[in-house]
């Protein structure tokens, strides 16, 4: 498979939908169809540039730790609930509570490495995973012991404008979730490539010890690729808050989930794999379930995973692990 | 320079270094030979802090390295070539050159070392944007070398250098190692190439299952009677 496979594949998915749709649309007289499979595909690509978000704090720190941080959705959960307190308790203006929830988020994410993983550096990877699940565990119970277990509204802090462009409905809120995805995209990609840290966080990626002989603080490394991660998962958080309007202490379970897929889809360890992971992921639920039926949303995303792990575990840009010299 | 005293080592239940004891002085080349697992390797990455000892002394230039993060060890001014070359293989020639700089604070004086080393090793300058992975095994000892430099050490630890390349890339490779030396880098080298490493060095430490069994001039060692039969083929 080359580069160019994932998204004709995606595509190819669509004009499939497209010809399924318009054919049922014309035995009730009505055509269009194509048009609502392309509405379908701007939602997934909303719903797709939040998990990319929460894949990528995956994928970092797998990339560091070769560990699934399960803890993650939990990061996502309590960066919304950050959000949506300093829109309505502080009156922050959107974008300051948006940094400021991710810089919030950050701290628990390093917290989190600090307490849950670092004292088992030199622990089994089962044992470091066992922690993981047990910290996910108490991070959405202290949720909801000091949020309660009732779903909270997050209206978004300013005007949702409804418009259409070339015929498809959408809205500002989805434009922003686009544009806070991309704007962190780039972001990252600038920290990671040209940066002192990004460097730094490639070498202890492809070599630990290494890394510690060049001078690298490995640990000030791995708790920094905690913060960024875990501020990504803020930032998907306090969008998807302000999309369903709904926050609650478990909504990162299904979302920690689904980056998770994402960065396994798109090879995980692979930064521009998450991206692409979380994407592809989004728009292959939006179809699927404009061909099935809502209730297949969550299955479609773990079918995906089961494949993958089946048939090309090193995911869509993940290269087949290099053979140690 | 650097004094080594009574370190002792565990990997787990099994102790890998039995009481070592040795010293390099400023402006030397020397060296540690010794068959496979006798703590050659142990000995060098306990000097750079990356395991820790669980007895003993480590002074380098009067400062003790103990209880020292590696990442301490090298601003102090040890560098580390490791067994296996380690380099980073996904990042280019340039990448790793910057990355052995990673604690330095002199951009100029960077620069400086990087064309130093692209004059130590042509060929690294020939493939500057390639990626390390991709290097011969020859190559790839010569930029682990070269990234070892770049935090500009006043003692070089040497792994192996000579493991798994064709002899005439290991002549070249010790001819580098001596014109390192000259300009004033003292260095502490591993080997199981006894015979190169002797004919290198100034003064050499023989060790066996964890302990220094002799230490005496490199060329009074190529001489020695037991050290011909062990270690240089009679």
């Amino acid at each position: 498979m080359g580069r160019a496979a994932p998204l004709s594949f995606v595509c190819a998915v669509a004009h499939l939908a497209g010809a399924y749709f318009s054919s049922r649309n014309r035995l009730r007289g009505q055509g269009g169809g194509g048009r609502l499979i392309w509405q379908q595909l701007i939602n997934g690509l909303v719903t797709g540039s939040t998990y990319a978000l929460i894949a990528l704090g995956y994928t970092m720190v797998y990339g560091v730790l070769q560990l699934i941080n399960f803890a993650h959705g939990e990061i996502y959960m309590a960066g919304a609930f950050a959000g949506l307190l300093l829109v309505t308790a502080a009156e922050l203006p959107f974008l300051a509570a948006l940094v400021l929830a991710m810089v919030i988020a950050a701290c628990v994410g390093v917290v989190v490495e600090f307490v849950a993983y670092r004292p088992l550096r030199r622990s089994s990877r089962l044992a470091v995973l066992i922690s993981a699940i047990g910290m996910s565990i108490f991070l959405q119970n202290l949720g909801l012991w000091i949020f309660g277990p009732s779903t909270r509204s997050f209206l978004p802090p300013f005007p949702v404008v409804s418009f259409e462009i070339g015929g498809l409905r959408t809205n500002t809120l989805h434009l922003l979730t686009l544009a806070v995805a991309l704007a962190m995209m780039v972001g990252l990609q600038f920290l990671v490539a040209r940066t002192k840290m990004g460097k730094a966080m490639r070498a202890v990626a492809q070599d630990r010890e290494a890394a510690a002989l060049m001078g690298i603080s490995v640990n000030r490394t791995i708790a920094f690729t905690f913060a960024i991660g875990s501020a990504l998962a803020a930032a998907a958080g306090v969008m998807v808050g302000m999309l369903f309007n709904a926050v609650t202490p478990t909504m990162g379970i299904m979302p920690g989930l689904k980056g998770f897929v994402a960065a396994v889809l798109g090879g995980i360890g692979h930064i521009p794999g998450a991206m692409l992971g979380g994407l592809v992921l989004g728009m292959i639920e939006v179809l699927g379930v404009a061909l099935l039926s809502s209730q297949w949303r969550d299955a479609i995303a773990f079918a995906i995973l089961i494949l993958v792990l089946l048939y090309r575990p090193s995911g869509l840009l993940g290269k087949p692990a290099p053979e140690k010299v | 320079m650097l004094v080594i005293d009574g370190v002792v080592t565990h990997y787990g239940p099994i102790e890998a270094l039995k009481g070592v004891s040795l010293e390099v002085r400023q402006g030397e080349i020397v060296t540690l030979i010794g068959a496979n697992g006798a703590g050659k390797t142990t000995l060098l990455r306990t000097i750079s802090g990356l395991i820790r000892p669980t007895h003993g002394r480590i002074t380098y230039e009067g400062r003790d390295l103990f209880s020292m993060p590696p990442e301490q060890i090298v601003a102090a001014g040890v560098a580390h070539v490791p067994e296996g070359r380690r380099v980073f293989p996904l990042m280019s020639v340039a990448e790793n050159l910057e990355l052995g700089a990673f604690a330095r604070r002199d951009p100029a004086g960077v620069r400086e070392d990087m064309e130093r080393v692209f004059r130590l090793f042509p060929r690294l300058a020939e493939r500057k944007t390639q990626a390390a992975g991709t290097l011969s095994g020859g190559e790839q000892q010569m930029l682990a070398i070269g990234r070892a430099l770049m935090a500009r050490p006043r003692l070089l630890l040497l792994d192996e250098p000579s493991m798994g390349l064709a002899p005439v890339i290991v002549e070249n490779i010790f001819q580098v190692i001596r014109e390192i030396n000259a300009a004033g880098t003292t260095i502490l080298l591993v080997e199981q190439n006894a015979h190169m490493a002797l004919a290198t060095a100034h003064r050499g430490y023989v060790m066996e299952t964890g302990r220094i069994v002799l230490s005496d001039s490199a060329d009074r060692l190529l001489k020695n009677e037991a050290v011909r039969k062990a270690y240089l083929g009679g």
